[in-house]
């Protein structure tokens, strides 16, 4: 039975979904299109959710739930003390600290959490395209992976003025991660190869790649040391901090917000954005007007990869200029994912979801350090964001939101 | 017996898609029921079938009402459907399907296939249907697999039958066929709700007709009303029926196809050896039943086929082996036989889906960047110039209906230079009224001295538009004859058999 049979044929009808090829790919759409409506309340289900696991977690909690029936009233205030005592340290650690001296010191978690948001949005935009090209990208860490190696490779190997090395050690960085993208887009178009399949395995192969390098004398490990790890980046590759030594603030957030403007002005304004979005919704209609699909592909995929490339730059050069490690995607290449759900795949909605994840790395451990919280309450929450998002129907039951509120 | 449907309201969201519909159908008797796609006409019959809810009113048999929650209640009432796309399983045997969710059971849970078979045997008998149960449904003809699903619902003991636009799939002589069987059915007693919006068979066998428009009853007309009385009826305003057109002035021949082949990677033969020309400004049509090779000539042209060998020469240009770009540019318009899978970007605008194919740089781009400014002035002409209904240039393709969907398809297309027109099924799923806007287009492409190649299932359309029609059957030419041939040689043509006299 053709959908057109199953889908109501009402009066004047709106004609039945043509964007929707099947019913994995309209249930996957809507997942990574989703309403604002719907990113917005996952987000206050998950607080909910973890709320309660804060609550599980929390010892007075428990010790007071004994007696509840005696002394009901100790048990709720110790339910709130617990609930405020948690997210005004999250607060405090991601935003503004009242309990230190000095505006300085009170403003730097704000300045933390943009460093944390910057790599997020750089990689989430670099998802988030993919997805608007009907493309999934979940090779995000050997595309960091990669892109991190051949920065600190630009960085370590070569002598130059930062005026030139530090741009260089960029653009090497970027295309690294687009030409490993790239190949995903590439066998896509060539043979059909599922782009999700091949970016996985890159990753296996860009990470044992990048290992493989950091463990060689001559490549990429640092001279007579034994550990899978590159030198330091010298002082000409590291992108300078932006409000001076005290805070952490890179030039990585700049590029960040650059990005997410260039990003816009593709998707919304360019003919280029325009094919990318067309192959996204119906790359039927797209091949039968003319655009070339296996080529969108390739170029969706090149400057996927050199976005979240960025992200990998932002931290070698930036973030972590320590030195190149296999573990210097720390989660983020997954977490774009993430990002880019939450923020339906849209240039501003990236950037939104970019500041609350980064938020919440840079409170999460405050949270930690001061209420004893395990800092993987901050993983659960944002689990729990991605899996309200991955499931609108529940969303809508939850908030009796009605079903033609969508997109 | 008697069925009786009592103020049925369906609601999807705030669309009425039925209206308080009330409707009797007696034993014996053929009921047809006329609408437009989109009328409402499947979702009434999906709700007697108890496929969907009703939200208001009653189904009635004999007076008595019936719980209805599902398919299984509808069949146990009585009541069979033959769907417009068949319910069968291509790698079943006839009787395997007949039996599929009915399945008679012996010892621990064996079928008992010789009962289903036996059960084939009878119905074919009675009425001569002449179909091997153990045939698998796969190798059959369309119009045999129709009579399989009959033969299912009958094996059930329907004495309702619902047969949802079963003549799309048919040939004229299968169209006849079924025509008959029905006409049996009735006699034993049957009784059958036709669902058509096609005015020349509903009139042909109905009793009785009931119209519908926009989700409501808008009258009963009998078998006797004209076709002008029965379309008037139907889109709500007297509709102009025929095309008007000027004979054809044929130019020099414009495009030639000799001998092209189209064999996919599985050996199959799509195409097998065709060879045609059109005129400047001349309608060929391309008649046949579907599947018999008009996809592949369409994509063919278009550069959307991978396997073509042979030639396709469009003035100076040879079109196979380039992409579909460069045949776009060469000033093909393409009217796609599924608009909604190859026409339009459901979630772009309309005024996006204008520029689909002229993306690559003027009018609409410079430097890279839409123009914006001159994309929403384009559209707002070309939305008033085709009589789109929207809500404006910004509305969404995917909340078009079928006809305002296809003629943005049309604007888009005919917006351009062109020096030759491909539309497949260019009315299909399209208001009447929407029909008759699309034929003049066509039309004035014609009159403005472009070859026109227009496919189409529908034989009326052919006729009414083509200067010239050539059958395809199996990938061949069955013959190319001119647009006066009667229909009855042309509907032998389209099931294959070449007419005396015809060249191929």
């Amino acid at each position: 039975m053709s959908t057109n049979e199953t889908e109501p044929a009402p009066v004047e009808e709106p004609a039945k979904d043509p964007q929707e090829p099947g019913r994995f790919d309209g249930v996957l759409r809507e997942i990574v299109m989703g309403n604002a409506m719907v990113a917005v309340l996952s987000v206050l289900l998950a607080v909910v959710v973890g709320s309660l696991m804060i609550l599980l977690t929390d010892e007075n909690v428990r010790d007071t739930a004994g007696y509840i029936g005696a002394r009901p009233s100790d048990f709720f205030s110790a339910v709130s003390t617990a609930i405020t005592d948690a997210y005004s340290a999250l607060f405090r650690g991601a935003i503004y600290n009242t309990n230190v001296e000095g505006f300085e010191g009170r403003i730097k978690p704000l300045t933390e959490t943009l460093k944390f948001s910057a790599p997020l949005i750089l990689a989430g935009l670099g998802v988030g395209l993919a997805f608007r090209a009907g493309l999934f990208n979940i090779g995000g860490r050997g595309q960091m992976l990669l892109a991190g190696a051949a920065a600190g490779w630009v960085g370590v190997g070569m002598d130059l003025p930062l005026v030139v090395h530090l741009p260089l050690a960029v653009v090497a960085g970027a295309l690294a991660g687009a030409l490993w993208a790239g190949i995903a887009g590439f066998l896509k178009a060539q043979s059909g190869a599922h782009e999700v399949i091949v970016t996985i395995m890159l990753n296996y192969v860009g990470y044992y790649l990048v290992f493989y390098a950091l463990s060689k004398q001559g490549l990429l490990q640092a001279p007579g040391s034994l550990n899978p790890k590159s030198e330091p980046m010298p002082e000409s590759v590291i992108l300078p901090r932006l409000l001076g030594d005290r805070f952490n603030l890179h030039l990585g957030f700049v590029i960040a917000l650059v990005a997410v403007g260039v990003v816009w002005w593709l998707l919304n304004r360019s003919a280029m954005g325009f094919r990318f979005r067309a192959v996204g919704e119906n790359p039927d209609a797209a091949r039968a007007s003319g655009i070339d699909v296996g080529r969108t592909y390739i170029t969706v995929m090149l400057i996927a990869g050199g976005l979240v490339g960025l992200a990998g730059v932002n931290q070698i050069l930036g973030t972590a200029t320590s030195g190149v490690t296999v573990d210097m995607d720390a989660g983020i290449g997954f977490d774009a994912i993430t990002v880019a759900l939450l923020g339906r795949s849209r240039p501003l909605g990236i950037l939104a979801a970019g500041l609350l994840f980064g938020a919440l790395k840079a409170g999460g451990f405050s949270m930690a350090a001061a209420e004893g919280i395990p800092v993987e309450i901050v993983l659960v929450i944002q689990s729990l964001i991605v899996l309200f998002i991955a499931a609108p129907p529940l969303v809508r039951a939850i908030f009796r939101l009605p079903k033609e509120a969508t997109a | 017996m008697t069925l009786e449907l009592r103020g049925i309201t369906k609601r999807f969201g705030p669309l009425v898609a039925n209206d308080r519909i009330s409707l009797t159908v007696n034993e014996g008797e053929i009921l047809a029921l006329l609408g437009e796609n989109g009328a409402g006409k499947s979702t009434l019959m999906n709700v007697l079938y108890g496929l969907y809810q009703a939200d208001e009113g009653e189904i009635l048999l004999d007076g008595a009402p019936l719980k209805m929650s599902g398919p299984g209640d509808a069949m146990a009432a009585g009541i069979g459907m033959v769907h417009q796309h068949f319910m069968l399983v291509p790698v079943f045997t006839v009787a395997e399907n007949v039996m599929l969710g009915n399945e008679a059971t012996g010892f621990a849970g064996t079928l008992d296939l010789d009962a289903a078979r036996q059960r084939v045997r009878e119905i074919s008998q009675r009425f001569g249907f002449d179909v091997d149960p153990d045939a698998l449904v796969e190798t059959l003809p369309v119009g045999v697999q129709q009579r399989v699903e009959i033969i299912k619902a009958l094996s059930r003991d329907a004495r309702v039958l619902v047969f949802d636009e079963p003549t799309a799939v048919l040939t004229p002589q299968e169209t006849d066929e079924l025509m008959e069987i029905m006409r049996q059915l009735r006699a034993s007693g049957t009784a059958i709700v036709f669902i058509s919006h096609k005015l020349r068979e509903v009139r042909a066998i109905a009793d009785r007709i009931t119209v519908i428009r926009r989700g409501a009853v808008v009258g009963e007309a009998s078998p006797t009303a004209t076709n002008a009385e029965l379309a008037a009826l139907m889109v709500g305003r007297p509709v102009e029926l025929t095309v008007h057109k000027e004979p054809a002035q044929p130019g020099p021949e414009a495009f030639v196809v000799k001998d092209l082949r189209v064999v996919d990677d599985t050996g199959h033969t799509h195409l097998d050896g065709i060879s045609f020309s059109i005129a400047r400004g001349e309608v060929l049509g391309v008649a046949g039943v579907q599947g018999n090779g008009q996809t592949e000539l369409t994509e063919a042209i278009m550069g959307l086929q991978s396997h073509v060998r042979g030639s396709i020469r469009l003035g100076e240009h040879e079109l196979v082996g380039k992409s579909v770009r460069k045949v776009l540019d060469a000033g093909v318009g393409f009217v796609p036989e599924d608009r909604q899978v190859d026409g339009l970007v459901g979630g772009f605008t309309i005024a996006e889906n204008l520029m689909l194919n002229r993306s690559h740089g003027k009018p609409f781009v410079s430097a890279g960047t839409i123009r914006n400014g001159y994309l929403e002035e384009f559209a707002q002409t070309k939305l008033v110039e085709y009589d789109v209904r929207a809500s404006g240039i910004q509305a969404k393709a995917s909340q078009l209906s079928g006809g305002n969907q296809q003629k943005v398809v049309v604007a888009r297309e005919l917006s351009r230079d062109l020096s030759l027109l491909v539309a497949a099924q260019p009315t299909r799923g399209v208001d009447v009224g929407s029909i008759e806007f699309i034929h003049k287009q066509v039309v004035a492409t014609r009159d403005a001295g472009v070859p026109v190649l227009l496919v189409s299932t529908e034989l009326d359309e052919i006729v009414a538009l083509s200067d010239r029609i050539m059958v395809l059957y199996r990938g061949q030419v069955v013959g190319i004859v001119p647009a006066d041939t009667p229909r009855e040689t042309l509907g032998l043509m389209m099931a294959g058999e070449r007419p005396e006299g015809t060249a191929a």
